[in-house]
């Protein structure tokens, strides 16, 4: 069997293993309506659509997707299977992405389980499902992004708590990237040319210009490259730290 | 085989392994001995492929670890220092995973996890996550996994380590079993298990290899070597008898059972001469045995110059 396909089979197990997966899920899946029905006014709104939804994903991913991927590496540096795994007749290439996807594929089952606020929303109106599907979407590249994110601090990391703060503090740098907080930093002392390229980078933008329904090759580019760069340089990381 | 040449590992300023060469040939058991820190457990991870050498090479059945590494690995059997695993698997599911990975299938695969799993005795635990076993049986799930695919060559890092004297005995004949037609290195730091397993053992301190040979050769280097001990009714007597013999270089007396223990000059053999001076002055004695040397004292006086307190 395929070495990338042994590897993510037992990561996805193991994440049902334990109570972590349940717990997990639970947590998402009760904040995720709470935020919707109470801060997002999705009924007193009286529109048939998800938007009161997804456009709290940022923020609850902000700080669950951590959660998940803090584990990812930094537990395999703490129990030694590290040495075990990358001894294996498998490429650094293939662990790394295979735990990557295992991860995504655990964020994808719990946001899967939000379909019956889509079927809510179908019985209620007649809302655009094309949208609704392109929200999905955004919303788990978006997911994707954060958990790159978290793998590599992950790998830089055998403390799990170290790495879960520093992944919610660069996935939150990355999100405001395109708001004033951070932009009104770079625009004191960087070209406008540098800030532009800055605001680029955010995610919150790329997300928001998905979840309305438009699906631009270019933001889908943006969450490949952001997802690929970000492994390449858990690869790099782990690398360097299997020494200590 | 196994082979490196001037295999060298530098963390920052400080050089954990310094131009290790050595080669091991089918049917060996080589015995990596060494003090805490010596280098051991880097050289194995640089041969198993975690780690990359800073210079030199190293090679698994001739595939070079960093060139050819995942042929490199197939050819390898490894068992990590503390025997890491996956512990919220159970040792069967444990051991498919390693099964899947390794590339067995079929028929095939299911023979040989029933072997490993018969040789190293796990029935018992099969289906309790490897968090809750005992110390034993977790080293146990490695060792199995190490040799599950029937490797040609395997590295053990301490493979007997956290193992009750029954268990340790039966790792030894495990290893005693696979050794005719396989390659294996093992580290230790006991050095009884040098005697029962190994064909070879190297001394490694500082990161240098300070000795290769047989362990009957490096009992040799012991000043123990030829000594004579025996135990007396008369202690005096005994030594006054000694007395008499020509070769002897010094004599040791125990203080807590009051063995004598006699030291020849280098060369000299004196079990002879001892023993029939005994009898001629009518000595009674209740042991009298012949040491081949003392290993331990020869692995102190080989190491005890490189000394230092540094990383594992």
């Amino acid at each position: 069997m395929n070495p990338v396909r042994t590897v993510f089979r037992r990561e996805l197990a193991s994440y049902f293993a334990t109570p972590v997966a349940y717990v997990f899920i639970v947590i998402f899946l009760i904040l995720a309506g709470a935020l919707t029905f109470y801060y997002g006014e999705f009924y007193e709104r009286g529109r048939a659509d998800l938007q009161p939804f997804f456009g709290f994903h940022p923020w609850l991913y902000l700080f669950l997707v951590p959660a998940i991927a803090m584990r990812l590496w930094a537990e395999e540096r703490k129990s030694g299977t590290i040495e075990l795994l990358l001894t294996l007749p498998i490429t650094m290439w293939q662990a790394v992405f295979a735990k990557f996807l295992a991860a995504w594929a655990f964020v994808g089952i719990a946001l899967a389980l939000t379909f019956p606020i889509w079927i809510t929303v179908n019985y209620l109106g007649d809302p655009d499902n094309g949208v609704i599907v392109a929200s999905y979407l955004g919303s788990l590249l978006m997911a994707g992004a954060f958990l790159a994110i978290g793998s590599c601090l992950s790998a830089a990391t055998r403390n799990q708590v170290v790495a879960f703060i520093l992944t919610v503090v660069i996935c939150f740098l990355l999100l405001m990237a395109g708001f004033p907080l951070v932009l009104g930093f770079f625009q004191s002392f960087l070209p406008q040319g540098v800030v532009d390229a800055i605001a680029g980078l955010s995610l919150f933008t790329h997300f928001q210009a998905i979840s309305k329904g438009v699906i631009d090759l270019r933001d889908l580019i943006y969450f490949g490259l952001t997802i690929a760069a970000w492994l390449y340089a858990t690869a790099i990381v782990i690398d360097l730290k299997k020494a200590d | 085989m196994i082979e490196t040449s001037e295999l060298t590992r530098r963390y920052g300023q400080f050089t954990a392994v310094d131009g290790i060469s050595f080669k091991v040939e089918p049917g060996q058991v080589l015995g990596f001995l060494g003090p805490n820190g010596a280098g051991k457990s880097t050289t194995m991870k640089m041969i198993a492929g975690f780690l990359a050498p800073t210079a030199g090479s190293a090679k698994v059945c001739g595939y070079d670890v960093e060139s050819q590494p995942i042929q490199a690995k197939r050819s390898l059997g490894y068992l990590p220092e503390g025997a890491p695993s996956y512990g919220e698997m159970t040792p069967r599911a444990f051991l498919e995973f390693i099964a899947d990975l390794r590339g067995l299938s079929g028929e095939r695969r299911k023979q040989r996890i029933d072997d490993v799993i018969g040789r190293l005795q796990l029935e018992a635990v099969l289906a309790q996550p490897i968090d809750t076993l005992s110390k034993g049986f977790k080293r146990r799930v490695g060792l199995a996994q190490a040799i599950l695919h029937d490797p040609p060559a395997l590295i053990l890092d301490e493979p007997t380590d956290g193992l009750d004297p029954n268990q340790k005995h039966e790792v030894r004949a495990l290893i005693n079993a696979m050794s005719a037609e396989k390659i294996i290195v093992i580290s230790t730091h006991i050095l009884e298990e040098v005697h029962a397993v190994c064909t070879r053992a190297v001394i490694i301190a500082g990161g240098r290899l300070l000795a290769d040979s047989t362990p009957a050769e490096l009992e040799a280097r012991s000043r123990y070597h030829g000594a004579v001990s025996l135990i007396a009714v008369n202690t005096g007597a005994a030594r006054e008898a000694l007395a008499r013999v020509a070769d002897i270089d010094s004599i040791e007396i125990d203080p807590q059972d009051h063995r004598i223990t006699a030291i020849p000059k280098k060369g000299r053999a004196i079990f002879v001469p001892i023993s029939e001076v005994l009898k001629n002055q009518g000595v009674e004695i209740s042991q009298l045995q012949l040491e081949a040397g003392r290993l331990d004292e020869v692995f102190r006086s080989i190491t005890q110059p490189h000394a230092t307190e540094a990383r594992a």
